[in-house]
């Protein structure tokens, strides 16, 4: 009898650890950029292209960092929330435009000039900002996806929360929802800006 | 069917074709070395995209810019543990297939070894019961016990 429970408490186990496991999203990868400072780019502006945005030019403020492209279908589910987000916030939230052109898909890039590309993808970002709102403050063109892998960026859409020393304090992977909002994301700002 | 099968194998031909990358097949021979080294760092890093591939065999958008980044750096003469270091500091251990020994990592390591001893151990005791009862039962009856046996026998014989 008592070799039967064993073998119950053994299955029973073993049910609860595929369970939690099943549970555990497997997209939610921990950043090692959590707790470093946000990493330098320079990269040029979407409303004013002869300008350009840095990390460094937020110094001193807590900001966001929305990566999103006008192809990424995420950011369509994720965008009301983060225009509801800047009317109700006064925080920076800075959009980081990730390969516009490059990450679509259907267009064969090796018949395409670095100029044509630009216009393209100007013209998509401001076209995609104008149909479903424009929550960001300025958003920074990564054309080529560089500054996105220095960020790990991997599943767009990614959010970054900056402290004031230019520290990521967080990364959020995937599209925010109410509850990571309310429950992360707002405490967190409340937190940092005290 | 017999009618569509140069087509689809046509199609097979086709889509192979696209889908290597032919700037890599002009790197490959420009500089083999560099990407033999190219290749052996991209099988031991996880595509973040399709999390089961590993750089090398993934086409997903970031494993080809992932690809171009570790060409750029051989290039820039950088060591292997460089290389993957830059890879760790973004996308942290997951990256790695063989994730380094620590805290964290500890069961995922140790659980095989742990399991296997803990069957061995099992095994082994469930071994010694046998034998204690193979033992038992070829046992030859004692001089009480064959009696004891006769006098059953018989009793069963009689009525």
């Amino acid at each position: 009898m008592n070799r039967y429970y064993w073998i119950v408490g053994a299955f029973a186990a073993l049910v609860v650890l595929l369970a939690v496991g099943l549970g555990l999203n497997p997209r939610d990868v921990p950043s090692p950029l959590v707790g470093k400072p946000a990493p330098a780019f320079t990269l040029n502006q979407l409303a004013a292209p002869e300008k350009t945005f840095s990390p460094k030019d937020m110094q001193g403020k807590v900001w966001l960092m929305n990566v999103w492209a006008s192809w990424c279908v995420s950011c369509r589910a994720e965008h009301p929330i983060l225009v509801e987000f800047s009317r109700k916030v006064d925080v920076p939230l800075i959009g980081l435009n990730y390969k516009e052109v490059r990450g679509d898909g259907s267009f064969d890039m090796s018949k395409m000039s670095p100029e044509e590309e630009k216009k393209l993808a100007w013209q998509r970002a401001n076209q995609w900002l104008s149909e479903h709102g424009n929550p960001y403050t300025l958003t920074a063109m990564d054309l080529d996806g560089r500054v996105g892998i220095d960020y790990g960026v991997y599943g767009v859409p990614e959010t970054y929360i900056v402290d004031k020393t230019g520290i990521i304090r967080m990364k959020h992977t995937g599209p925010i929802t109410p509850e990571v909002l309310s429950k992360k994301i707002l405490p967190l700002i409340a937190e940092l800006n005290k | 069917m017999k009618r569509w099968l140069p087509l689809i194998f046509a199609l097979f031909v086709v889509s192979t074709a696209t889908a290597t990358d032919s700037a890599t097949e002009a790197a490959l021979a420009a500089d083999p070395v560099a990407e033999k080294r190219l290749q052996g760092l991209s099988e031991e890093l996880r595509c973040l995209v399709c999390q089961n591939q590993n750089i090398a065999d993934s086409n997903a958008e970031l494993a080809q810019d992932l690809r171009r980044e570790i060409r750029g750096m051989i290039k820039a003469g950088k060591s292997d543990k460089e290389i993957v270091d830059f890879m760790v500091a973004r996308y942290g251990d997951f990256v790695l297939y063989r994730p380094p020994v620590k805290g964290i990592t500890l069961l995922l390591w140790g659980g095989p070894i742990v399991l296997m001893l803990l069957g061995l151990l099992v095994l082994r005791s469930y071994l010694k019961k046998r034998a204690r009862r193979l033992v038992e039962e070829e046992r030859p009856l004692s001089a009480d016990e064959s009696s004891r046996a006769e006098a059953l026998l018989k009793d069963t014989n009689a009525s």
